[in-house]
């Protein structure tokens, strides 16, 4: 079991998953198992008893309307709904068998090991080295070189190659594309082990959201990937597994809540879904 | 136009339906109203400079600079405006060193520490503070401050530091004048941190930032021209502040930063000598004005200072 107060080691196991193997139906080796978990703001049940787990060099989407609560649900992986005052988080969430809202767990480290990607790209406004050597610097990670560790962080996010002759401009003169994969080596710079994106591509045209998913497809190798997306094509284009959660009415007060509908292989869900709800979403019938 | 309208189909017209009288007349009304605020303060000026040139007709620009002395009201005035250029330097000094720390420091508390509701209360008690008459914390400064300081005064320090201070002296002027602004450089520069949009603060957040991280890495330096203003806003109204330095600092022209030293100011002086015991028409009438000038001057060197310092050293968030 990992200790959530030691930095956890900077080199990523590189267990390769590919899709031709045959996936079981839940991940076999997972970084994320949610138990019975439960968001609340306020007087507002947000989600409502939601049992996930996550496999390890995977890439999971979480798919549905608006409202059902999947935004919801990433955030409270890496705790980042504690920033919301009215928050409160009820259940279960285990990294490697730990509850990070367990009572002796600093957020800010868990926020060290997972990274987050945001809907709109929110580089800060200093220098593209700058902003990826950020991370490192604040969690005080031992590095030898920065220059290497930028320009890797860089190259893993398939930004270097437009970007070496520029770090020191500031970040706000890039694109859109690029200042959101600016984003994502300013993640992967603090070497996380699970990256969060919450509909990373929202924001963007499509050529940069072709470029967004092909990286994706490559940091899976070294990363674990949860993606929040309103786009089904892209769930299904670049995702291993497929959450599906809908807005539901609660039996007791008929209160809204968002719930999990169904969980499985991406394939799975697009091609052959169990429950009709599921169906009725990626058809297109929702209504 | 006649040959459009007979063109278009019947009953459409695309011209003005009414003549708007009652826009026009409240967009001259506003108009008015700015052309005032720019005129008074044009009017201001020139009242201020004609006669401060009156007074530079018998005393030379470089004498009233090189003068060693401040003794207008004197048989044989001199005028060596240093003296009291030095004086408001001191107390300024001195409030800054109270009140940019205090002030910087309850923003990023109110900002990035405390809770909502602690964040209710502490704000509109801010905002009160700022709304206290001067005369009162002067009277504060006076009553209180002074007579605390005198008693408890440092007389372990050494050399002239150590002497027990008399009634008035910078330091008591300063601490008052520092207490007196911090409301103003904590209101102004929390405004400024608010207005960081979320997003800067969720990246900072993500890649597991500490509170202490995001205000020093992220908060300060985006709301830099913010906190800055701040500054400038507390240092010019410490700058003209009058009754607490008249009553606190003293009305002696000593060229000195020692805390425990009186000290006349460019505005106690002013403050002092307007009221009444001076003739019109002499030189020390019209010095009056000279010194309201340099003060003038002083406030905009200030203020472009920190405009320079803010395009120089600001993130600008988009």
């Amino acid at each position: 079991m990992p200790d959530l107060t030691e930095r956890h080691s900077p080199v990523p196991e590189t267990h390769h998953t590919t899709r031709d193997d045959a996936m079981a139906a839940l991940p076999r080796d997972p970084v994320f198992v949610t138990d019975k978990l439960n968001v609340y703001y306020g007087d507002f049940h947000a989600v409502t008893d939601v049992d996930l787990s996550f496999g390890k060099n995977e890439i999971t989407a979480l798919i549905g309307p608006s409202g059902c609560g999947k935004s919801t649900v990433l955030r409270c992986l890496n705790r980042m709904n504690d920033l919301i005052p009215t928050a409160r988080v009820a259940g279960t969430v285990s990294y490697h068998g730990l509850d990070i809202y367990g009572e002796r767990v600093d957020p800010i480290e868990v926020r060290r090991r997972i990274g987050m990607v945001f809907q709109k790209p929110n580089p800060f406004p200093k220098s593209i080295y700058d902003n990826v050597a950020y991370g490192p610097r604040v969690t005080g990670m031992k590095v030898e070189n920065m220059d290497d560790l930028v320009e890797s962080a860089l190259t893993g996010a398939a930004l270097w190659d437009e970007v070496k002759d520029k770090l020191k401009q500031n970040a706000n003169g890039l694109s859109g594309g690029q200042q959101q994969r600016l984003c994502i080596a300013r993640a992967i710079a603090t070497m996380p082990d699970v990256v969060l994106m919450d509909e990373p591509c929202s924001a963007l045209d499509p050529i940069a959201t072709l470029k967004i998913e092909e990286l994706m497809a490559e940091l899976r190798n070294n990363y674990t990937i949860i993606i929040v997306t309103h786009n089904m094509q892209q769930a299904a284009r670049v995702s291993d597994r497929t959450a599906f959660f809908s807005v539901q009415q609660k039996s007791e007060t008929g209160d809204r809540t968002g719930a999990l509908v169904e969980y499985d292989l991406t394939t799975k869900i697009f091609e052959s879904p169990a429950d009709r709800r599921t169906e009725d979403y990626i058809s297109g019938r929702f209504g | 136009m006649a040959s459009s309208t007979a063109d278009s189909p019947a009953g459409l017209s695309l011209e003005p339906q009414s003549r708007r009288v009652g826009e026009k007349a409240i967009v001259a009304w506003l108009f008015l109203a700015a052309l005032a605020a720019v005129l008074i303060t044009i009017a201001i000026v020139v009242a201020l400079l004609e006669p401060a040139a009156e007074f530079f007709r018998f005393v030379s620009v470089t004498e009233f600079f090189s003068t060693a002395r401040w003794t207008p009201t004197q048989a044989d005035p001199e005028f060596g405006v240093l003296r009291l250029l030095a004086g408001t330097g001191a107390a300024v000094l001195y409030s800054c060193i109270i009140a940019l720390p205090a002030g910087l420091g309850a923003a990023i508390y109110m900002n990035e520490y405390a809770s909502f509701r602690v964040r209710q209360v502490l704000k509109p008690l801010l905002e009160i503070l700022e709304g206290i008459p001067t005369v009162v914390y002067g009277f504060f400064a006076v009553a209180f401050v002074a007579p605390l300081m005198k008693d408890n005064w440092w007389t372990w320090l050494p050399g002239q530091l150590g002497e027990e201070p008399g009634t008035q002296f910078i330091l008591a002027a300063g601490v008052v004048l520092g207490i007196m602004i911090i409301p103003t450089v904590a209101s102004v520069s929390q405004d400024a941190m608010a207005a960081i949009p979320r997003g800067l603060r969720e990246a900072a957040y993500g890649l597991g930032s500490t509170r202490m991280q995001v205000a020093t890495r992220v908060v300060v330096p985006g709301a830099l021209s913010g906190i800055v203003a701040s500054f400038v806003l507390g240092l010019s109204r410490a700058i003209g502040e009058t009754i607490v330095v008249l009553l606190a600092a003293g009305a002696m022209a000593n060229l000195s930063i020692l805390p425990n030293d009186p000290v006349f100011t460019m505005t106690a002086f002013i403050g002092r000598t307007s009221t009444g015991e001076i003739a019109y028409g002499t030189t020390t009438y019209y010095s009056i004005f000279a010194v309201g000038a340099l003060l003038f001057v002083v406030t905009l060197v200030v203020n472009l200072i920190s405009i320079a310092l803010v395009r120089k050293f600001r993130e600008v968030y988009e």
